[in-house]
């Protein structure tokens, strides 16, 4: 089944197409790699799956129903997470968290709360205003908040961004228990090809606003015929498509 | 609509206003010091004697309507300034948030902080100038309904406007208010206007309350109809600009989550 399909999907900005007849579909309870290079069209995808932008044409479904009809509903089983979106700097964290888990309408607050702190180990963190968290701190608390919903979909824009390789390594782990425990789908935009190949069941090329391949990232690297993802990445942002 | 979501706004508002100073300030110390300085003046005047108006109520009732409308609009501007400034929308939006649910909630935070700033300059009146502002009696209700629902409705337009031009727009949420003060004859009859320039202040529902406040002050007597004009235009208005709303949420460029 998939969670989500789009379908002939355009956004234009004036006279630019950032997403040009984007048909895509997203297998439930894979983690899948949505790359490109800057200005692909992935940032912008996200958005108008999350509802936040309006294409210009062509359809959205998630768990086989249309965001633009069913906005509440889907958006209840869903959730965002970006290390370029931060919480309210000026709330302490648990009064962030508690926050978003009013906005879900999470019924045992405090439990749900309890259960991911211990999950992504953040106890302490709890009556710390967000403003004095460091960036892996921040990114633990943003997952966290992102899981409040039990969402059945994940989408997570570069989470690894600007961690060191420890943080970064440790978030990884973080997301594949989440992903194996919790059995949500994760979206996962990254520019760092090692993690995908790490990370991702699946992965999903953009440019200039189209889909321009798809696969393992194993089949992926065979079908190029380039030593990995990396190379993989560089021949299609750089155009020269062409299987070696 | 549902209310958990409208209540996490409300109370995500209220953990600001629990250790924030300067916060507190907005709602409590500014009416304080606008309170200080006409009523001095007012005091001045009246030693004057330079009629039969009584310069003390005229001047201390508006300058607590007045405080009112001003508090309402800026509460609109800066509830919603708050997230502008954290760069929240984001968040806000890719919950199941509704536009209207996020309406409504900026509406309550408003009340509270309109009745807190209402209860602490009425005492301070009747401490410093034994002005009661409640001496009139039920015509405060419809008066504060007029002035609450017309500060909201032009906090929303100036939501609106920074929400479809971005932040460099946010300088209309401190000054956008003294636009309309010269045309609703705040502290002087709209008679004192001239002619060409009335009709703004007929167009006003803040006109029809500073009006009708100094009629009750001063002949005893509530005119229902100002109230109920200044009603009928504030609906029509407060319709429009929720249509406005609605337009640039939806607006084919950017929208509004991702611009802020």
């Amino acid at each position: 089944m998939f969670v989500i399909e789009t379908e002939n999907l355009r956004k234009v900005f004036g006279t630019f197409a950032a997403v040009d007849g984007l048909s895509l579909q997203i297998e439930e309870g894979k983690i899948t790699g949505l790359l490109g290079p800057n200005g692909a069209g992935k940032t912008t995808t996200i958005q108008m799956i999350l509802d936040l932008i309006t294409p210009t044409s062509g359809t959205i479904k998630i768990f086989g129903t249309e965001i633009k009809t069913h906005r509440e509903e889907i958006l209840n089983r869903v959730n965002f997470s970006s290390p370029y979106v931060a919480l309210p700097t000026n709330l302490k964290v648990v009064e962030n968290l508690k926050t978003f888990a009013r906005l879900y309408g999470v019924k045992d607050i405090n439990g749900k709360i309890a259960d991911l702190v211990d999950f992504f180990s953040i106890k302490d963190l709890l009556p710390k205003m967000t403003s004095k968290l460091s960036t892996g701190q921040l990114t633990r608390v943003n997952l966290t908040k992102a899981l409040l919903n039990d969402p059945k979909l994940l989408l997570l824009d570069e989470p690894t961004a600007s961690l060191d390789p420890d943080i970064a390594d440790r978030t990884r782990k973080l997301l594949k228990k989440i992903q194996s425990e919790r059995n949500v789908t994760i979206v996962y935009t990254s520019h760092n090809m090692g993690e995908i190949e790490e990370l991702c069941e699946s992965v999903i090329f953009i440019h200039q606003g189209k889909v321009k391949d798809t696969g393992t990232p194993d089949e992926l690297i065979k079908k190029y015929g380039r030593k990995d993802l990396n190379e993989v990445f560089l021949t299609i942002a750089r155009g020269s498509d062409e299987v070696a | 609509m549902k209310w958990h979501r409208i209540n996490a706004l409300i109370i995500r508002h209220l953990y600001l206003y629990r250790r924030s100073l300067p916060r507190l300030m907005d709602i409590l110390f500014w009416p304080t010091m606008d309170l200080l300085v006409w009523g001095f003046l007012s005091v001045y005047l009246d030693r004057l004697n330079l009629g039969n108006v009584n310069i003390i109520s005229v001047l201390l009732g508006a300058v607590i309507f007045w405080g009112m409308l001003q508090q309402s609009q800026g509460s609109v501007s800066t509830t919603f300034l708050e997230d502008v400034w954290e760069k929240n929308f984001l968040n806000l939006f890719v919950t199941p948030l509704s536009i209207a649910e996020f309406l409504v909630a900026t509406v309550f935070l408003v009340m509270i902080r309109v009745v807190a700033g209402l209860v602490v300059i009425s005492v301070l009146a009747v401490i410093f100038y034994h002005f009661n502002i409640f001496v009139l009696g039920f015509a405060v209700l419809p008066f504060l309904l007029n002035l609450i629902l017309f500060g909201c409705t032009l906090g929303f337009l100036i939501t609106v406007i920074i929400f479809r031009f971005g932040t460099s727009a946010q300088i209309l949420a401190f000054g956008f208010i003294f636009l309309i003060q010269p045309f609703s004859a705040v502290f002087y009859p709209l008679s004192a206007l001239p002619k060409a320039v009335r009709y703004i202040g007929y167009c006003l529902p803040s006109t029809y309350v500073f009006e009708g406040m100094r009629e009750l002050i001063n002949q005893g007597t509530f005119h229902a109809m100002g109230s109920l004009y200044a009603l009928l235009i504030n609906i029509l208005y407060l319709v429009l600009v929720i249509i406005l709303f609605y337009t640039v949420r939806w607006t084919p460029e950017f929208g509004p989550a991702v611009k802020l």
